[in-house]
């Protein structure tokens, strides 16, 4: 079925972690999920939306690892599908050495854990914040009573919340408190990981601060280590380690957060630093009018981003680059890297 | 629950329903304990007794037995097989629905198809079908009654279902370990049940009248035991000779099902969210302007702008609370100049911009002082043909979502044509269309001709956000008022419309009046910014001197909280606590409480705007001194 997409599928190196950052948190080989269109009671599906091409990286314990991109470019059906939500097309996810095959939410539950975008509408609004806390504990960790009253007051007390919030329903809270009650619900399950999907950018700026600054001071308590993703380049910088740029379903660069804005390698990733409205920058469209999205359905050959980037050539169109390294700890996809 | 019966009652006619089907209700569960005689005791010497005869409160039937005794007891039996069977077919209609919901896919169309065959016959057609194959009999009545209705609970169910278990909450459940019977039991069936209930609430009645009409048909109740169909059947062959044989269980069954009716109707108005929220009441087309506000006089000075907002204060009147969304705002432009409005979620910032030409929905917004002059006239003062003439024409407004703001079921041509169209019908419809071409050309979409006859969905955010503007522009406007117009788009989108904002603007001489939460957009598009918090503006100057030396603390440390790309990685500052909510708002500073250099002077009195000509600052103790 894709064999005429895999025929000229290129040989991406492992954006490996760097060599003294310790213990692997998170190990994904070859990952990729092509969705089929159509398929409907009696016709099979047909060929389909390829929304993450084989993705292969590593994160080490402790780590921040920032995702960005543009809407569409795979990074939710991405995060889905690291913490079992959705089953891979291909590919293998290896959590603290633990190979996670078979995409089973709870298995990976006790392992991953997610922080929804919306911090209402995560949460059932007709349970208490205690039902809510207490699910993890008792599935998961199969917690008797007083155990999970001890444990919740413990995770309460870490991200400022109080006790008496718990026997509230979720539309009695701010969307900050909400956040906070997401932080706390995905600690509950004591997870290695937490992938963070855009916790910040449904709250105002000034409570931004508070709720990135409370996961920061979490990860060090709790040892653990985070996928930050976001549309916001500057609030991915600030909070990340390492930073990987997506664009349609493909990793199109790698690198140390400080490295990554300031010098990046891949056309791309120049374009959104670029567009990226700065106090003092004086207003100029980045590129003209007519650069859209490629077509997911009707993929084009080679580089996604040959019909937007002005150093394009012949070969970027027939043939898509591999993930290579370019310099200590930083990987981009282009034949012709800045 | 009080106030749901509160709600409830309120509805005259539901409450009466209530009244009266509980009357019934009564009746029948005292039924036994009455002092009645037995409905089956045939006294064929008195058949036919008229009503209020000696023993016959209502009369006798065929047979001589008492119609008074007979009535209850079958309205019992009606009221019991008709609720009986609303509970079986919601019952596994909603299990249908829900499983056919929540697993989608494969299950939901092998599903879906067989509620299909249930729905392609009709209704009375299926339910004689399957009493004929169950045989005659109250029971197989019920049955065929309840299957006949479970297509109705399916397709509901799975409708709310769908959109249910796509929420975050349920994959959230599943990530604390729930299986998939935890999540349809727990997370999935709280949810849908008061769903269920209104269905429930509004097909009961229905249900006893498809009973009665089988038991009518002689499938139902067999003799000697009748409910209110039989007793009607048995009854119809004396209508003409002794019709009170016939009328008396008809208006009982009247009774039962107008009242079961109205008390459904009632409870689903009182349950449903939207409703109960006052979405439904159709909002005012201008908003409510209270007639004492105070008008300020006119700045008849040469430089005079072109819009003239002179202490603007909307107030929201919900209940008894009243919630004060913008206090005393007074802005201006010039043409040619943008003036940027920043706050956060709350600051009043689109209440203002909406209160312009009378845009907040009333009830509950209420205008109740200040002035809003364009080019000296009050628009505030002004009828409503003349708002709607200012509105798109003079002013235009572009929204975050364009999804939202253009209709789904034209294409966007059509729906440029109109724009122009409405305010001036001279124009013909090709020249219109040829304007539209001009317009998506001036926009800069891409293939501006074939794009005319695209559908709103068809087009990526970007396309609709310009086709947002496109429309803004249709009647030329002097003045655009952007609501947060690239808030919803991507950054490589955003900067596009920004910078297609701004040449318009010098091209046209357009003023923008252009609101956001970031201070990066602030800074590349505005002349002028107005920072406002809890309804207030607490400080405004141009652009550059606001941000290099914000006077206020607010916008200082408003600034401090967003990072600025390629600082590297760093602790992000916070301004700690929350907003004030605007119905309760404390006398003197409204940021006091968040602010670190207060003063118990702060806290006291009204903090007036001060400053010069250029800058203002709300501030007794300003970070700056104003130059």
């Amino acid at each position: 079925m894709t064999d005429a997409l895999d025929a000229k599928a290129p040989d991406h190196q492992t954006a490996k972690a760097p060599p003294s950052a310790g213990k692997l948190a998170l190990k994904v080989d070859n990952l990729s999920k092509t969705f089929p269109i159509g398929g409907g009671l009696f016709s099979k599906a047909k060929a389909g939306v390829r929304a993450v091409r084989p993705v292969s990286f590593e994160v080490p314990e402790g780590e921040t690892l920032g995702i960005v991109g543009e809407s569409g470019c795979g990074k939710s059906t991405f995060a889905r599908m690291l913490v079992g939500l959705l089953e891979p097309t291909t590919g293998h996810i290896e959590i603290a050495g633990k190979a996670l095959d078979n995409a089973d939410p709870a298995a990976f539950g006790r392992l991953i854990q997610y922080m929804f975008q919306d911090p209402i509408s995560s949460l059932n609004p007709r349970k208490t914040i205690r039902q809510i806390m207490e699910a993890p504990l008792k599935l998961l960790h199969g917690m008797d009573k007083p155990q999970r009253d001890a444990r919740i007051s413990e995770i309460f007390a870490s991200v400022n919340l109080r006790e008496e919030f718990l026997e509230r329903y979720p539309h009695e809270f701010s969307g900050g408190q909400a956040q906070r009650i997401g932080i706390a619900r995905a600690l509950a399950a004591s997870p290695e990981i937490i992938i963070l999907d855009e916790p910040v950018s449904a709250l105002d700026v000034s409570v931004q601060a508070q709720v990135l600054n409370l996961m920061a001071r979490l990860k060090a308590e709790f040892g653990l280590t985070y996928l930050f993703i976001s549309h916001d380049l500057a609030v991915v910088e600030a909070v990340s380690d390492r930073i990987m740029v997506l664009y349609f379903g493909s990793v199109v660069e790698i690198g140390r957060a400080e490295n990554v804005f300031s010098a990046p390698k891949h056309p791309y990733t120049k374009l959104l630093a670029g567009s990226a409205p700065v106090v003092g920058r004086p207003l100029t469209a980045p590129e003209s009018a007519a650069a859209e999205l490629p077509d997911p359905l009707n993929p084009p050959p080679g580089c996604p981003f040959a019909g937007r980037c002005p150093r394009v050539t012949e070969e970027c169109r027939k043939e898509e680059p591999p993930l290579v390294a370019m310099g200590e700890d930083h990987f981009a996809a282009c034949f012709h890297p800045l | 629950m009080t106030a749901f019966l509160k709600l409830l009652f309120r509805n005259r006619l539901a409450a009466m329903g209530a009244v009266v089907l509980s009357i019934i209700l009564v009746l029948a569960i005292l039924t036994p304990v009455l002092p009645l005689q037995d409905p089956n005791i045939t006294n064929t010497g008195d058949r036919f007794a008229r009503p209020f005869t000696e023993g016959y409160l209502l009369g006798a039937d065929h047979l001589g037995r008492d119609q008074l005794s007979r009535l209850l007891h079958g309205t019992r039996t009606s009221l019991m097989v008709g609720a009986i069977a609303a509970f079986l077919a919601a019952f596994f209609g909603s299990a249908i629905g829900i499983i056919s919901g929540y697993f989608g896919k494969r299950t939901d169309n092998i599903l879906m198809r067989l509620i299909d065959m249930l729905m392609a016959f009709p209704y009375i057609l299926l339910a004689l079908a399957i009493v004929a194959a169950l045989g005659t009999g109250l029971i197989n009545a019920l049955i065929a009654v309840a299957a006949v209705n479970i297509p109705f609970f399916a397709r509901n169910i799975r409708g709310i279902t769908v959109g249910l278990s796509h929420r975050e909450f349920v994959d959230a459940a599943r990530l604390a370990g729930k299986g998939h019977i935890r999540i349809i039991l727990t997370e999935v069936l709280p949810n849908v049940l008061p769903v269920i209930v209104i269905a429930m609430s509004t097909t009961v009645g229905w249900m006893i009248l498809e009973t009665a009409g089988l038991s009518f048909l002689g499938l139902g109740s067999q003799p000697p035991d009748s409910d209110l169909g039989s007793m009607l059947g048995q009854a119809k062959d004396h209508f003409t000779t002794h019709p009170h044989t016939s009328i008396i269980p008809g208006i009982m069954i009247f009774l039962i099902v107008m009242s079961v009716n109205l008390l459904g109707d009632g409870v689903r108005d009182a349950l449903d969210p939207r409703l109960r929220s006052g979405a439904l009441s159709r909002p005012l087309p201008v908003t409510n302007v209270a007639k004492d506000r105070n008008v300020p006089a006119e700045d008849t000075s040469a430089n005079a702008a072109l819009l003239d907002i002179q202490e603007l204060e909307t107030q929201f009147h919900v209940g008894d609370r009243i919630y004060e969304a913008v206090g005393k705002v007074s802005l201006s432009v010039k043409p040619g100049e943008c003036l940027g409005i920043i706050g956060e979620s709350g600051s009043g910032k689109s209440v203002t911009a909406l209160s312009v030409t009378g845009l907040v929905a009333s009830p509950p917004g209420v205008i109740t002082g200040g002035a809003v002059r364009l080019e000296g006239d009050d628009l505030l003062a002004a009828k409503y043909e003349k708002l709607r003439s200012v509105r798109g024409n003079r002013i235009a407004y572009i929204f975050q979502d364009p999804l939202s703001t253009l209709h789904p079921l034209y294409t966007v041509g059509d729906q440029l044509v109109e724009a122009i169209r409405v305010h001036d019908s001279r124009v013909s419809k090709s020249a219109a269309r040829a304007r539209a071409l001009e317009l998506m050309k001036q926009v800069r979409i891409p293939n501006a001709e074939s794009r005319l006859g695209n559908y709103p969905h068809e087009m990526s955010g970007g396309m609709r956000q310009r086709v947002g503007i496109a429309m803004s522009l249709a009647n030329e406007p002097d003045i655009i008022i952007a609501d947060e117009p690239t808030t919803a788009l991507d950054v490589t989108v955003q900067a596009q419309i920004l910078a297609l904002l701004n040449d318009l603007r010098r091209e046209r001489g357009l003023a923008i009046i252009f609101i956001t939460h970031d201070f990066g957009v602030v800074a590349q598009l505005c002349d002028r910014v107005a920072v406002m918090y809890a309804g207030r503006i607490v400080e405004e100057g141009p652009t550059q001197a606001v941000l290099d030396a914000p006077a206020h603390p607010y916008t200082k440390r408003l600034i401090a909280c967003v990072p600025e790309l390629g600082g590297g990685r760093r602790e992000l500052a916070a301004i700690p606590g929350l907003p004030p909510v605007v119905n309760d708002l404390p006398p003197g500073c409204h940021f006091a409480a968040r602010c670190d250099k207060c003063q118990p002077e702060c806290k006291v009195g009204y903090i007036a705007l001060e400053g010069n000509e250029k800058r203002t600052v709300r501030c007794i103790h300003p970070e700056e001194a104003l130059a």
